[in-house]
């Protein structure tokens, strides 16, 4: 390979090849030599990732580690309030893997959502959000999991700003010391989809679906990657590394055929202040610039996504699309759910379809899964805790994996 | 106006905003750029307009993040203030533009100019975030952005007849969940301990977050302290 490009060939020769990148020379500093050198200062605690973690590949190089278990489930709330097939499905890998977490109650939502949306907070304010959540997970042991892809980039770029800004830091300090905690950062900002992706070969072992028949496309979400680009994951095998390789790795892993499509990087319209008060934005570029491009250009029988806001805007956005004859018809599902999926999760009580509005039927007819028989049970659960007979669905009922397309 | 040696204002905008002393945009100007992360956002600009290429609002309105960084760069306080008063609120802050080859950051840089125009009360802003004002009270009392109960079908009616489904159902829904922390929650994203809402409470408080929603809505501020100073002094 040439040094210097100076024709076409050369350049398209040069593209033709994955970038391994070489860490020694990356652009960017590694986040953890600062966070130490505050720790060394007496300034903040740096809460360690505990063993056994497993190191993945970041975008210009470095090594990320990202714990296997002992996680502090930093729940989102978009999630848990409007996708909780979503939560219950990352929980439920765990627990199929028989990994030790914690679902605490001691935890707000990073309010991110909120200040992207209205900016009725400050960088104070944020920052110890933050801080008191990484707190309550050290006080616990547990190592914070993030589940959403807004708190993961907003934590990070706070991290950002809490290293390089001592008179945040102080201020941040000043706040916790009112409820008498201290200034805990953790060595790395971990987002649940890279340990779906640490754990992708795991999943390809227990899957009892097979997926070979599903095309899917891949939405990756912007505050995963986009936001502090450097600390997401990169695989030289997906993408030639010039695409963040989780979700479509996993993918790949357990059969799916991923397709590509050329509106890959836009954003899924979610907007924050857009999806609540102003939706004539997010439906048109929701439906526009992603939905019926994937339609036009690959007619998937799903998309798949990381984060909440890309799931809500991409699900919810096809139903007034429709009245304008526009293209869509493309069940959308996180990559926790299709990897719960692969390995028999109950369709409704885990993975809780019903909370989907664009009509997943026929991909789940399409895999051969006996959904209406899973349907019914499920039917009769709700019945039970009408009549009182039962308080609702618990682990107990839900662990269990299933036969998808037994008759 | 043909261009002539007395109005000749190279790169800067002219006055469309008469209405408002100049000095008063010089002042929300010098409010962004002494905000601490005003430099780590701005590096300058090379006019590329890879950020306008990947923006999404960028495609449906009249808004370019390449204008914001090139008009900060430039100190440009009257096409800034344009900005604050009529393109702040179409950003969609996915964070597409922070592409950019100097390392800017427009989104970011839009976080600052929102959070100035809050701060001072700027009616625009205010006219913005009108509807927006249920969503600042869940946050902040309940600690979670969104909850099952806010998915009526008159909020939501695009969103199809899945809503009426959801809602008609929501409370049966919400138990047939297995997580522990959500299970039969319809207030609330999950179960957050009162422990963890007094010391967020604190945090608005001490952060002043309490002052910027008073600025924005006297009501929303008055009903928020009354909630939280009560449930302090309980706590």
């Amino acid at each position: 390979m040439s040094d210097t490009l100076t024709t076409v060939e050369q350049i398209l020769e040069r593209k033709s090849h994955p970038v391994v990148r070489d860490a020694s020379v990356a652009k960017t500093h590694d986040m953890r030599d600062l966070l130490f050198e505050l720790e060394a200062k007496g300034e903040i605690i740096v809460q360690r990732v505990p063993e056994p973690y497993f190191e993945m590949t970041t975008k210009y190089g470095r090594k990320k580690k990202i714990p296997l278990e002992h996680t502090w489930h930093h729940k989102s709330c978009g999630h848990c309030g409007h996708i909780p097939g979503y939560a219950s499905s990352i929980l439920w890998l765990h627990r199929q893997f028989g990994l030790d977490y914690l679902d605490p109650t001691d935890q707000t939502s990073c309010t991110g959502w909120n200040y992207y949306a209205s900016a009725a907070s400050n960088a104070a304010g944020q920052a110890s959000v933050m801080a008191r959540n990484f707190a309550a997970a050290y006080e616990t042991g547990y190592f914070p999991l993030i589940h959403c892809g807004t708190s993961f980039g907003h934590y990070k770029e706070i991290r950002e700003q809490l290293v390089h800004h001592k008179d945040l830091r102080d201020e941040v300090r000043r706040i916790l010391g009112k409820m008498g905690k201290p200034l805990v950062i953790p060595e790395e900002i971990v987002h649940y989809s890279e340990w779906v992706h640490m754990m992708r070969d795991r999943i390809a072992e227990k899957q009892t679906l097979d997926m070979s028949m599903i095309t899917a496309t891949v939405h990756p979400a912007c505050h995963y990657y986009k936001i502090v680009a450097e600390d997401a994951i990169y695989d030289p095998e997906i993408y030639g590394g010039q695409r963040t390789a989780v979700v479509t790795a996993m993918l790949e892993t357990i059969g799916v055929n991923v397709a590509d499509y050329s509106t890959w990087f836009d954003c899924c319209g979610f907007g924050f202040r857009h999806v609540l008060v102003q939706r004539d934005f997010t439906r048109s570029f929701s439906v526009l610039r992603k939905i019926e491009t994937m339609k036009n250009e690959v007619n998937p029988d799903l998309t798949v996504t990381h984060d909440t806001g890309c799931v809500t805007s991409l699900d919810k956005s096809q139903f007034a699309a429709k009245a304008h004859d526009r293209k869509v018809g493309i069940p959308v599902l996180s990559d926790a759910q299709v990897a719960a999926l692969a390995m028999g999760a109950h369709p409704f009580r885990v993975i809780q379809f019903h909370w989907h509005s664009t009509d997943w039927r026929p991909f789940l007819d399409k895999l051969g899964v006996n959904w209406q028989k899973y349907w019914d049970e499920f039917q009769g659960d709700l019945d039970a805790i009408r009549a009182g007979t039962k308080s609702g669905i618990t682990w107990e009922d839900a662990d269990a994996p299933v036969a998808l397309t037994a008759k | 106006m043909p261009t002539t040696l007395e109005n000749w204002n190279p790169g800067k905008a002219e006055n469309r905003h008469p209405e408002v002393a100049y000095e008063e945009k010089e002042r929300l100007f010098l409010e962004v750029k002494n905000d601490l992360r005003f430099s780590d956002f701005l590096y300058g600009c090379y006019e590329c307009g890879i950020c306008v290429a990947t923006c999404p609002s960028a495609r449906f309105y009249d808004f370019s993040p390449r204008v914001i960084a090139q008009s900060m760069a430039r100190e440009d306080v009257e096409r800034i203030y344009d900005i604050i008063s009529e393109d702040i609120w179409n950003c969609a802050q996915c964070f597409s533009c922070v592409r950019c080859p100097r390392q800017n950051n427009p989104g970011g840089l839009v976080t600052i100019l929102r959070e100035v125009s809050l701060k001072n009360g700027l009616q625009e802003t205010k006219d913005a975030l009108q509807g927006y004002s249920r969503v600042i009270y869940k946050v902040m009392l309940k600690g979670n952005q969104v909850s099952p109960d806010m998915l009526q079908p008159d909020f939501f009616p695009d969103w199809g007849p899945w809503v009426g489904e959801f809602s008609a159902n929501m409370q049966i829904w919400r138990k047939a969940i297995p997580m522990d922390s959500i299970r039969g929650v319809t207030d609330a994203a999950w179960r957050v301990d009162r422990k963890t809402l007094l010391e967020l409470y604190t945090i608005w408080f001490e952060s002043g977050n309490m002052d910027i929603i008073k600025e924005l809505d006297e009501a929303l501020y008055d009903l928020l302290t009354e909630v939280m100073q009560e449930e302090l002094e309980e706590g």
